[in-house]
C-alpha cells in the first residue's frame, strides 16, 4: 500500500485526496472528540486487529518489506547495472527506476573505488549464527496468558538487535550476530504496555523499547553484560491516531506510529505536525520523544520538545503524565524533560498529544549558490539574526555540492564567476500562504544576494531535499564496493561554525591518513538548522577501506577523534541523534558530574531494578 | 585590527576614548612591511654581511621543511637571540630563499632610533613595550594584533622566546606571554594548527662580544641610538668568522598540546574576550617554552673554538699548544659522544684547526713560545688601578666564557651528576640523586632545565657517563670506573665557576648585608664584595663578577626561600641560607 514519492506528499494534494477516500471508512470508526480513556478501553475490543489497513503499514515481520542488513525497503536499492551505470530500483521514490550515469565517475573519483572490487554482503541470515533464546519461561507464559503477541523467531530477534550505526550494519553484512533479544513482544495499546512492564518487574527481565529501529547511537544494541532475558518491546502496532482536537489544534497519537503514516493520516484530515526528521519514513513518534528529535521544518513547527503537549509513559513505578493539556506550566522543572531524551532508560512512551497545524496552502522550494562556504554561513547567520528563516534552510559545502552535481545537472557552472572548487549551495523550503511565501522568499533571496548568493532555482532545492532520503541507501551501495561511511551531527554557536567545520573535516582527513587509510576520505559538512544562537552542523564521512584489516575499528577511531574535535571546538555532544551507548563516555564532560548525578538519581527512583536495561545515556 | 578595542572598555572611560587610545597603541606598534624597504635592506645587508662574515651556513633541508610548513599552517619562527644580527639575518635569509617575510616582535627601544626604527618597521618589525604588566588595554590590543596576523595567515610571526639578547650566550629562561598569544588561536579552535619553528643562530664570533662583557660587569648598556649604530661601523672592518642558521623541525602546537590541554575550557566565553591562561595552560606553556629552547640549544652549531675556550677557562695560567691540541681532541670526542652538534672541519689536522680558531679570537689571547693564555691584549697604555686591571681581565674571561657557555647544554646534565657524586655522602643511588636534584633545582635559573624532568635528566646523565665508561650504575649504587676520573674532574670543573659564584653571593648575603638591602643596591654591592675577594687573592673566579650570575643566584635563593623579598618596600631580607 505504499505510495510513490511519499516523502513529498504534502505537495501533491491530488493523491492525498485519493488516499482520503480510501481511508475514509477506517477513520469514520472513531468519533471526533473521543478521549484517551475511551480509546484505551476500545483497544481491548479491537485487540486482534488483523485487517490489512493502511494505518498499520509496519508489519510485525518487518523483514518482509525491509532489509535485514541495510537501510530501508528491500525493493529499493542502488546498484551498478551491467553497463556500469548506477540505478535506483523499486517504485517508491522519485529516483526509483532512474539511471544515474555520472554516479559511477563520482564514486570512483571520490573514493578511488573500482566496480571490479566488490565486497558483497552475506545474502541471507544464517539462522545457526543466532544464539538460542535465553527465555524466562514464566514471564513468557504470563505474556501469552495476557493475550499478547510474542515471538522467539531468530529473524524477528535479529532485526531488533541493531540500529543503523556503521558497525551494526557492517557486522550484519558479514553475517556476524552478537547478543540479540530473546523475545519480541508487540503491545497494541497503552494498557498492553502497562501489563508487559508489570510482568517484567515481577519476573525481572530486561525490556528494550523498539520503535522504528533507526537509531545511530548504538542505543538498540543489547548490552553484552546483561544476563537476564532481554525482551524487545516493539511499539509498531500502537500506531493509531486516537483523536484530533481541531479547536485546540492537537492530536492524540499512539507512540508507535511512524512519521510518514502520522503525516499522511493527518494530511488526509487537512492537518500536519510539520515534524519531518530525515528518518521520518521509518522512525516513530515514541523514538522522537525518547531522543529529542529534530525535524527539518523546525523553524516553523519547532523541534519535538516544542511539539509535544502531553506525554504518557509507562515506567516500572507506574504511569507518568501531566493532569491537563495546558500549553505551558510553572510546576517545577518540566517532567516532560525527564522523558524527552531518556532514550528508553526510564520506560515506554505510549501516547503523545501533539500540536498540529493546518496543511500550508503553498509550498515552494528554492536554492541559492554561494561563491564559498564562508559566505554561505554568513548568509545563514544573517537570516537567523533577522529571524526570517524559511521552514528549512540548509547549506551544503563544496564537496557535497560536487556530489549533488553528479546526480543532477545543476546548470550552475554557467555562473562562471564562481570557482567550482569553492562554491556551495543552500537549499530552501518555504511554507505558508502564497502571498507570504513569495514575500518571504524575496526577503531571503535579498539577504543571500548581499553575501554573493545567486538564486539557483526550485528544482535544485527540491532535489537537494530528496537526496537526504536516499543518502542512507547510498551507504549500502558504498558497502558493496569497499566504501564505508556515516554521518554525525552537532550544534554550535554561530561564531564557531566555520572553524568547527574546517577543523573537524581536517581532523578526519588527518586521522584517516595516520590510521593507514589508503585513499583520501570524503569529509564534508553541511549546516542543516539555524537557531538564534547557533546552528546544527552535519558531517558526512566515508572512505575506501581496501587494504585495511579492521576497517570498522579504523572508522570508529576516526569518528571518535572527530567527536573529540567537535567538543574541543565548542560543539555539543549531539544535536538530535542522542547519546546511546556510542557517546556515553562524554556525558559527564557534557553535563557535569552533578548533572549526570541528577539523571542517575531519576533513573534510580523510576527504575531501581534496571528493567529498562539498555544502558543508554548514563 | 581595531575590532577588539570595543571589547575592552575600562570602567569610566567612554568607548570613543578607549578606541582612540587603542588606535594610538596600534600606531605605535604596527609594522608597515614594504617590499621596497626590504629590498633596500637586503642590498645593504648583503654588503655588510659579506664584509662581516666569512660565510653564512644554512641547513637547506630546514628551509625546505619551512617551505612545506608555511603551506600547511600558520608558522611562528622562534630564533635564538644572541645578537642584533639575528632578526636582520632571518629576514634576509627568508627573502633570499623566496619565503614569506616574517613580521617580528621587536623591543620598543629600537623604535626610538631615528630613521632606523622606521626602516625596521617597514621591513616587518612591530614594536612592543618592554613592560606593560598592568595595562590591560595595551595587552588586549597587542595580543589581538598578533593573533589577527596569525589567523589571517598574513605572514609568519617571529619572536624571541628568550625575550632579549642573551648577554652570556647561555639560553635564557623563556618567556611565555607571546607563546600563549600565538597558541591561543589553536586553543580556541580558530586555527587547525600552528607550526612553531625553532631556529638556532650561532656565531663563530659575536659582534657584541666585549660589549656584553662590559655590560655584565656593570657598564650600562648604551641606549639604542643611530649614532651608536654609526660608530658600530668599526665592527665592519673586523673578521667575525662564520655564522650558522639552523631551521629546526616544525613543532605542531596540536601535537604538543595533545592530552595536555582541554580545549573545551575555552567554550564558555566568547572568543574575543581575553582570558588569562588557566593554571594548567600556564604549566603547559612553560613546559613547551622550555622544550622549544632545548631544541634551539640542541641545534646550535658549535665551532672548535668553543672547546678551546672551555679548556682555556679551566686553565687560567695558560696551556702549551701541544697539550691544548691533545685535550681539545679529547674534549671533541667527549662532546660528540654527548650529542654536541660540532662543526669540526674534516680533513684538517687538529693543530691546524686550533691555530685557525686562535687567530680569529686573538684579541682575547696571548700566544708566546707555544704557550697560550687568556689575557688582555689591548691593555691601556696608562697605568691603571688594580681594580681596573681586574675588570680588564674580567672582560676577557667573560668574553671567553660566552663561548664556553654555548656548549654548556651538552655537558650540563653529566656535570651536575659529577658534582653530585663528589658532594653526596655515599655512592648510593638515591643519595646521588638527591644531591643531583638539589643542584639541578639550585641552577634552574642559570641553565635551561625543563621543570619536572629531574628523573629524566638524572637518567640521561647516568646513561651518557655509562656509555663513556666513566660510571657503572648498579641497582642501588653508582660507582666511578677506574678510567673515569679525568672526565669527572673535567665535568665538575665546568660547573665550578657557577658554584663559586653562587657561594660568593651567599657569603655576601650571610656576612655583609644588614637587614635592609634593596634590590637596586644588590648587584653593585655583590660586585664590590667579589672584587674585594679577588683583590685580596681569596677568589680566583672572575665570573663571580657577572651580574647575570648574581641575578640568577638571587632569584634561585628567593625561589628556594632562603631569601625573602618584602614587596612593600622592595627590600630583600635574608633569612639564612642553605649552601
Amino acid at each position: 500500500m505504499e505510495e510513490n514519492g511519499s516523502l513529498f506528499l504534502s505537495s501533491s494534494s491530488s493523491s492525498a485526496q485519493q488516499r482520503l477516500r480510501i481511508i475514509a471508512g477506517h477513520l469514520q470508526k472513531r468519533p471526533e472528540d473521543e478521549n484517551a480513556s475511551v480509546a484505551a478501553q476500545e483497544c481491548k475490543a479491537e485487540a486482534p486487529r488483523s485487517e490489512p489497513s493502511s494505518a498499520t503499514p509496519v508489519p510485525r515481520r518487518r523483514q518482509e518489506i525491509m532489509k535485514w542488513n541495510g537501510w530501508g525497503y528491500s525493493d529499493s536499492r542502488f546498484l551498478f547495472n551491467k553497463k556500469g551505470q548506477a540505478e535506483f530500483t523499486g517504485k517508491r521514490y522519485r529516483l526509483s527506476g532512474l539511471i544515474l550515469p555520472s554516479l559511477k565517475d563520482w564514486f570512483e573519483g571520490t573514493f578511488g573505488a573500482n566496480l571490479q572490487h566488490r565486497s558483497p554482503a552475506t545474502p541471507s541470515l544464517n539462522l545457526s549464527a543466532v544464539a538460542p533464546p535465553n527465555l524466562n519461561q514464566p514471564f513468557v507464559e504470563d505474556l501469552k496468558a495476557a493475550g499478547l503477541t510474542v515471538s522467539h523467531d531468530p529473524e524477528d530477534r535479529v532485526f531488533r538487535a541493531h540500529g543503523h550505526c556503521l558497525h551494526e550494519v557492517f557486522a550484519l553484512r558479514e553475517g556476524r550476530i552478537g547478543r540479540v533479544p530473546d523475545t519480541v513482544v508487540w503491545p497494541s495499546c497503552h494498557s498492553d504496555v502497562e501489563k508487559i512492564v508489570e510482568l517484567a518487574c515481577e519476573h525481572n527481565v530486561c525490556l528494550i523499547p523498539y520503535g522504528g529501529g533507526t537509531s545511530v547511537s548504538s542505543a538498540l544494541e543489547c548490552p553484552r553484560e546483561e544476563s537476564r532475558s532481554i525482551v524487545s518491546l516493539d511499539t509498531s502496532q500502537m500506531s493509531r491516531i486516537l483523536w484530533i482536537d481541531e479547536k485546540n489544534l492537537t492530536a492524540h497519537v499512539e507512540a508507535g506510529i511512524i512519521g510518514q503514516d502520522l503525516e499522511r493520516q493527518l494530511n488526509e484530515r487537512g492537518f500536519c505536525t510539520g515534524h519531518e526528521p530525515d528518518s521520518m519514513e521509518f522512525s516513530s513518534l515514541g523514538g522522537w520523544v525518547a531522543t529529542r528529535a529534530s525535524g527539518m521544518k523546525k523553524n516553523i513547527y519547532g523541534n519535538i520538545e516544542d511539539l509535544v503537549v502531553h506525554i504518557k509513559m509507562v515506567t516500572p513505578r507506574g504511569v507518568i503524565e501531566k493532569s491537563c493539556l495546558g500549553p505551558r506550566m510553572s510546576t517545577g522543572p518540566d517532567i516532560h524533560h525527564f522523558i524527552l531524551g531518556s532514550e528508553g532508560t526510564l520506560g515506554v512512551v505510549t501516547e503523545v498529544t501533539l500540536k498540529i497545524r493546518p496543511i500550508p496552502e503553498y509550498q515552494k522550494y528554492g536554492s541559492v549558490v554561494f561563491p564559498n562556504f564562508q559566505q554561505g554561513v554568513a548568509c545563514l547567520r544573517e537570516v537567523a539574526r533577522q529571524r526570517c528563516a524559511p521552514a528549512s534552510i540548509r547549506l551544503m559545502d563544496n564537496e557535497q555540492f560536487q556530489f549533488g552535481e553528479f546526480c543532477f545537472f545543476l546548470i550552475l557552472l554557467s555562473f562562471f564567476c564562481f570557482d567550482p572548487q569553492h562554491l556551495c549551495v543552500a537549499t530552501l523550503l518555504f511554507e505558508g500562504d502564497r502571498g507570504k511565501v513569495l514575500q518571504h522568499e524575496k526577503q531571503v533571496y535579498d539577504i543571500a544576494a548581499k553575501f554573493g548568493g545567486l538564486a539557483a532555482g526550485e528544482d535544485n532545492g527540491q532535489r537537494g531535499y530528496m537526496l537526504t532520503f536516499v543518502i542512507a541507501y547510498l551507504r549500502d551501495l558504498g558497502m558493496d564496493y569497499y566504501v564505508i561511511g556515516e554521518s554525525f551531527e552537532t550544534s554550535v554557536p554561530w561564531d564557531r561554525v566555520l572553524d568547527l567545520c574546517r577543523n573537524v573535516k581536517e581532523r578526519i582527513v588527518r586521522e584517516c591518513k595516520e590510521r593507514g587509510v589508503q585513499f583520501p576520505p570524503l569529509s564534508t559538512s553541511r549546516v542543516t538548522q539555524t537557531y538564534d544562537a547557533g546552528a546544527c552542523v552535519y558531517f558526512y564521512f566515508a572512505f575506501n577501506y581496501r587494504g585495511l584489516s579492521d576497517p570498522v575499528h579504523v572508522y570508529e577511531q576516526v569518528e571518535h577523534a572527530a567527536r573529540e574535535e567537535i567538543l574541543a571546538n565548542g560543539g555539543s555532544l549531539s544535536h538530535h541523534h542522542g547519546v546511546g551507548k556510542l557517546r556515553k563516555e562524554w556525558m559527564k564532560e557534557s553535563v557535569s558530574g552533578v548533572g549526570l548525578g541528577m539523571l542517575k538519581s531519576v533513573k534510580e527512583y523510576v527504575d531501581p531494578q534496571n528493567i529498562f536495561g539498555n544502558r543508554n545515556l548514563l | 585590527k581595531q575590532r577588539d578595542s570595543r571589547n575592552h572598555k575600562q570602567s569610566g572611560d567612554s568607548t570613543e576614548c578607549v578606541a582612540e587610545e587603542a588606535s594610538l597603541i596600534l600606531d605605535e606598534m604596527a609594522h608597515r612591511l614594504q617590499l621596497s624597504t626590504v629590498r633596500f635592506f637586503v642590498f645593504t645587508l648583503s654588503k655588510a654581511f659579506k664584509r662581516l662574515f666569512r660565510s653564512v651556513c644554512v641547513n637547506e633541508e630546514g628551509i625546505q621543511r619551512l617551505q612545506q610548513a608555511v603551506q600547511e599552517h600558520p608558522v611562528v619562527l622562534l630564533p635564538s637571540h644572541r645578537s642584533y644580527m639575528d632578526f636582520l639575518m632571518m629576514s634576509y635569509l627568508l627573502y633570499m630563499y623566496d619565503l614569506p617575510l616574517p613580521v617580528i616582535a621587536a623591543g620598543m627601544d629600537f623604535m626610538s632610533m631615528k630613521f632606523v626604527g622606521e626602516m625596521l618597521r617597514m621591513s616587518g618589525a612591530f614594536f612592543i613595550r618592554r613592560s606593560f604588566g598592568g595595562d590591560k588595554l595595551y595587552w588586549a590590543v597587542f595580543s589581538e594584533y598578533v593573533k589577527t596576523m596569525l589567523r589571517n595567515g598574513y605572514a609568519p610571526i617571529e619572536f624571541f622566546l628568550e625575550g632579549t639578547r642573551s648577554r652570556t650566550c647561555k639560553s635564557l629562561t623563556p618567556k611565555t606571554g607571546l607563546l600563549n598569544i600565538v597558541m591561543e588561536p589553536f586553543f580556541k579552535g580558530e586555527l587547525f594548527d600552528v607550526n612553531l619553528v625553532p631556529v638556532s643562530i650561532s656565531y663563530e664570533r659575536i659582534l657584541e662580544e666585549s660589549l656584553y662583557a662590559r655590560e655584565l660587569l656593570g657598564i650600562p648598556k648604551p641606549k639604542e641610538s643611530t649614532s651608536g649604530l654609526l660608530k658600530a661601523r668599526r665592527v665592519l672592518s673586523e673578521d667575525y668568522g662564520s655564522m650558522y642558521v639552523y631551521f629546526g623541525h616544525p613543532v605542531s602546537v596540536r601535537s604538543l598540546t595533545e592530552g595536555k590541554i582541554t580545549r573545551s575550557q575555552y567554550n564558555l566565553l566568547p572568543r574575543c574576550i581575553p582570558q588569562k591562561p588557566s593554571a594548567d595552560t600556564h604549566e603547559f606553556l612553560n613546559d613547551a617554552a622550555f622544550r622549544l629552547v632545548r631544541i634551539q640549544e640542541e641545534n646550535m652549531v658549535l665551532k672548535p673554538w668553543v672547546l678551546i675556550a672551555t679548556l682555556l677557562l679551566q686553565n687560567p695560567d695558560g696551556m702549551d699548544l701541544s697539550s691544548l691540541a691533545e685535550q681539545t681532541d679529547w674534549l671533541r670526542h667527549l662532546a660528540l659522544a654527548f650529542g654536541a652538534y660540532l662543526d669540526w672541519p674534516d680533513h684538517e689536522a687538529c693543530s691546524e684547526v686550533i691555530s685557525c680558531s686562535l687567530a680569529l679570537h686573538r684579541h682575547l689571547l696571548s700566544v708566546s713560545a707555544g704557550h697560550v693564555q687568556l689575557s688582555v691584549t689591548d691593555a691601556p697604555q696608562v697605568e691603571s688601578t688594580p681594580e681596573e686591571a681586574v675588570f680588564h681581565q674580567a672582560v676577557v674571561v667573560l668574553s671567553c666564557a660566552s663561548y664556553r657557555n654555548q656548549i654548556l647544554h651538552v655537558f650540563l646534565r653529566p656535570a651536575l651528576l659529577a658534582v653530585a657524586m663528589q658532594s653526596a655522602n655515599s655512592n648510593r643511588k638515591d643519595d646521588v640523586y638527591n644531591c643531583f636534584n638539589f643542584l639541578r633545582n639550585m641552577f634552574s635559573n642559570e641553565f635551561i632545565l625543563c621543570p619536572g624532568d629531574s628523573v629524566q635528566d638524572f637518567e640521561e646523565a647516568c646513561y651518557l657517563l655509562m656509555k663513556r665508561g666513566v660510571l657503572q650504575v648498579l641497582e642501588h649504587e653508582i660507582v666511578m670506573s677506574a678510567s673515569g676520573h679525568s672526565t669527572l674532574a673535567f665535568l665538575s670543573s665546568v660547573l665550578d665557576p657557577f658554584l663559586q659564584g653562587y657561594q660568593v653571593v651567599s657569603r655576601y648575603l650571610c656576612e655583609e648585608t644588614n637587614e635592609n638591602l634593596t634590590e637596586k643596591e644588590f648587584i653593585p654591592a655583590v660586585r664590590n664584595f667579589a672584587l674585594k675577594l679577588i683583590l685580596a687573592g681569596r677568589l680566583k673566579c672572575y665570573e663571580a663578577l657577572s651580574s647575570d650570575l648574581q641575578k640568577n643566584a638571587l632569584a634561585a635563593f628567593l625561589r628556594l626561600k632562603a631569601v625573602r623579598k618584602v614587596k612593600v618596600t622592595y627590600q630583600v631580607n635574608f633569612e639564612g641560607l642553605v649552601l
